[in-house]
């Protein structure tokens, strides 16, 4: 017997994984480019959070049929992905069916791949017909113009072929395996409710035939999978694996609380100290990176912030919730996340052309790719963070980059600079006389 | 608080009026009733009166954290130095930043916002009230955003209006995923950006799908926005904007 198959299956393993993990070195450094914030307090909330959110799937089903059809689709990957756990083996070993031996189990597990493949391809066709035939309105936005929706079609095509390949290797199979005296290495294992109907279309092609589209389907069907393994990379789709930490490292303060900067904290209690020296030169600390107030750039995000950019899958519930995207303002809280993994990729590539060195290139997340009139759309209303559901939040980054143009650059509406000059002359937004406070008590 | 210091009492709770509260002439009104109430119910309250300053809040959401952090800070002085413990406010602003963000700060109170404290006072037993003459009218609750999402305090403003044996009415965008009335993250103190409407007139229409005789309001922003839609929409002889504190005090006739 020849080992040639199994050389190449362990050749094609090892191409598809190690491209991945190099991918997902990429992801990580790219990640790391954020500034650091804590997130390992209360473990045991966060481990709830991922357990509900991103495993129940708990806020998915706020709208149910989206959140139905995604269950399907959800629950159909992890579980259809034991039966790659038996393709590695048969593979790697030149076995076939090794998991045959479990008996009704395996049948079980047969069956239910089986069905759930077939629900896979409805749910996909109802997905595709939501982007293309019933055109919802965040899926035809302005956002999506481009890669953005081709990704979104690409990923239902690749499943739709998966799902095809998966169900007509049983089919193959069963075909082989109701030869009459047996044929082969095609032993009775497994049930199949689904490609039994599919089984015919083999009536009258010769047993070896057969036999020869059934080894096609099985290796497009693994060669398949690893392709699409290596393109989430490039994908939207990268969600599958990252809702898992992004869910964990989430936010769990509530909504309203904005974090305060640190360093801010430390001007303003030197400038309220009354025993401080206002000309003492401040320590100098050589390694010390002049600190910039707010975010223009990926760099001045946080890490958790560049990790929700990599997690989004663009499904736009954060736009059709955003008062101002509602009202037709510009703002859309996906494209803010669009925008900083595609910011963040692009530093990542000046990185890889520049030996690991970031060049600058004369461009930042605000201006380049994010416009101060979005930021400003902003009613900070948490619409956005709570329709997430991987919980995500654009709120943070829209507010650290105002703190930018505020603190850096003055660059606030002219409104918002005279209600800022009423709070510091005299204690509230509007232009009153602190000493009427209390007027409202003989009125 | 500073008279109440001098005859050597502390007050139950310090009533932070906010500036809405102060100076705004509709959100007055609303400071008022509520003082009504926390007198017929005998609770010893204080003001800061012109002690208060603004929270920082319009200045952190616009970004400007310099100045937030300042007015944190010198409010932070005068409550400790007064020796607040609990605080309620009848801003859900002001309830918010109070809340959460000036613990860091060194300004730790319990902050609760007067819809949650009028529903204590109501089951504690030391208020009582009527429906009076919202007895059966259809009333329908707007969130405002830092009280519901920002903090979960829904029940609390639904149980008063249901204690008014009032017909409370959903709108199709409630609760966690209620729609903003346009004013937060400082859009109050600036014109909108462009668009094909503004957000209040949004909310508005969503209002009057309810069909409200009255639309309540747990926010002196919310009041002042949804009282502009209502007048952008024509209806402000059928439809009126109250708060809750108000709709309480008018209740009791007080």
């Amino acid at each position: 017997m020849s080992y040639l198959d199994n050389i190449l299956f362990a050749i094609l393993l090892v191409i598809g994984f190690g491209y991945f993990f190099n991918s997902v070195k990429k992801i990580r450094r790219n990640i790391n480019l954020g500034t650091d914030v804590n997130r390992s307090d209360n473990p045991k909330a966060r481990w709830t959070n991922m357990a509900m959110i991103a495993l129940g799937q708990s806020k998915m089903v706020k709208r149910p049929i989206a959140g139905i059809l995604h269950i399907i689709v959800y629950v159909g990957f992890v579980i259809i992905n034991i039966e790659l756990l038996e393709i590695i083996i048969d593979g790697l070993f030149g076995t076939h069916r090794v998991f045959a031996f479990l008996g009704t189990t395996y049948d079980v597990l047969i069956a239910s791949f089986e069905i759930l493949a077939f629900l896979v391809l409805v749910a996909v066709f109802a997905f595709w017909s939501r982007r293309n035939a019933i055109k919802l309105k965040r899926f035809v936005s302005s956002d999506l113009k481009g890669w953005p929706k081709s990704d979104a079609n690409y990923i239902l095509y690749f499943e739709v072929v998966l799902m095809t390949l998966f169900l007509l290797m049983n089919a193959s199979d069963l075909h082989l395996q109701n030869v009459p005296g047996g044929f082969s290495h095609f032993i009775k294992a497994g049930f199949f409710p689904v490609s039994q109907f599919i089984e015919p279309i083999f009536n009258g092609m010769s047993n070896e035939l057969v036999m020869l589209l059934s080894e096609i389907f099985w290796w497009l069907h693994i060669v398949g999978i690893l392709i699409f393994m290596n393109y989430l990379y490039f994908s939207k789709h990268l969600h599958i694996l990252l809702a898992f930490p992004n869910t964990y490292f989430a936010n769990l303060n509530p909504q309203g609380q904005f974090d305060n900067l640190e360093s801010v904290t430390k001007e303003v209690k030197l400038m309220m100290d009354p025993n401080a020296d206002p000309f003492a030169a401040a320590p100098v600390d050589e390694n010390a990176v002049p600190s910039k107030f707010g975010a223009s750039d990926i760099q001045d995000l946080n890490w958790v912030q560049l990790l929700n950019a990599y997690t989004c899958t663009e499904c736009g519930r954060c736009t059709s919730s955003c008062p101002a995207n509602i009202t037709g303002k510009k703002l859309s809280p996906r494209k803010i996340m669009m925008d900083t993994r595609d910011r963040m990729e692009e530093v990542g590539r000046n990185i890889d052309a520049n030996k690991g060195i970031f060049i600058p290139d004369n461009k930042t997340l605000l201006n380049d790719y994010i416009t101060p009139e979005e930021l400003w759309a902003c009613t900070s209303c948490n619409a956005c963070v709570e329709e997430c559901p991987v919980n995500i939040s654009p709120l943070s980054i829209i507010m650290d980059m105002r703190r930018y143009l505020v603190m850096e650059q003055s660059a606030a509406p002219m409104p918002l600079n005279a209600m800022m000059t009423n709070i510091e002359n005299n204690g509230a937004p509007w232009q009153y006389n602190q000493q009427d406070r209390l007027n409202w008590k003989n009125e | 608080m500073a008279e109440m210091l001098a005859q050597g009492k502390q007050p139950e709770v310090l009533f932070w009026v906010g500036c809405a509260g102060s100076f705004d002439d509709r959100a007055k009104k609303i400071t008022k009733a509520f003082v009504r109430i926390l007198n017929r119910a005998n609770v010893p309250f204080a003001v800061l009166g012109t002690e208060e300053s603004c929270t920082g809040d319009p200045a952190k959401r616009a970004g400007n954290e310099f100045l937030f952090q300042m007015q944190a800070m010198m409010n932070i002085e005068v409550l400790n130095a007064y020796e607040a413990k609990k605080i309620v406010t009848a801003c859900p602003h002001c309830f918010n930043t109070l809340k959460n963000e000036y613990p860091e700060l060194g300004g730790k109170y319990e902050v609760v916002h007067h819809t949650e404290f009028l529903k204590s006072l109501l089951d504690d037993g030391r208020l009582t009230i009527e429906g009076g003459q919202f007895k059966g009218k259809r009333i329908t609750f707007h969130d405002p955003c830092y009280l519901g999402r920002a903090n979960n305090v829904y029940e609390a403003p639904r149980d008063l209006i249901l204690k008014l044996d009032a017909e409370l009415v959903e709108m199709k965008r409630s609760k966690a995923n209620g729609l903003c009335c346009g004013a937060g993250g400082a859009q109050m103190f600036k014109d909108a950006e462009p668009g094909n409407k503004e957000v209040n007139v949004e909310r508005t229409e969503d209002a009057l799908e309810t069909k409200p005789e009255i639309i309540a309001a747990g926010c002196p922003f919310c009041n002042t926005m949804m009282t502009d839609g209502i007048k952008n929409k024509e209806k402000e002889g059928d439809v009126k904007v109250m708060d809750i504190a108000e709709l309480i005090a008018n209740a009791q006739d007080l």
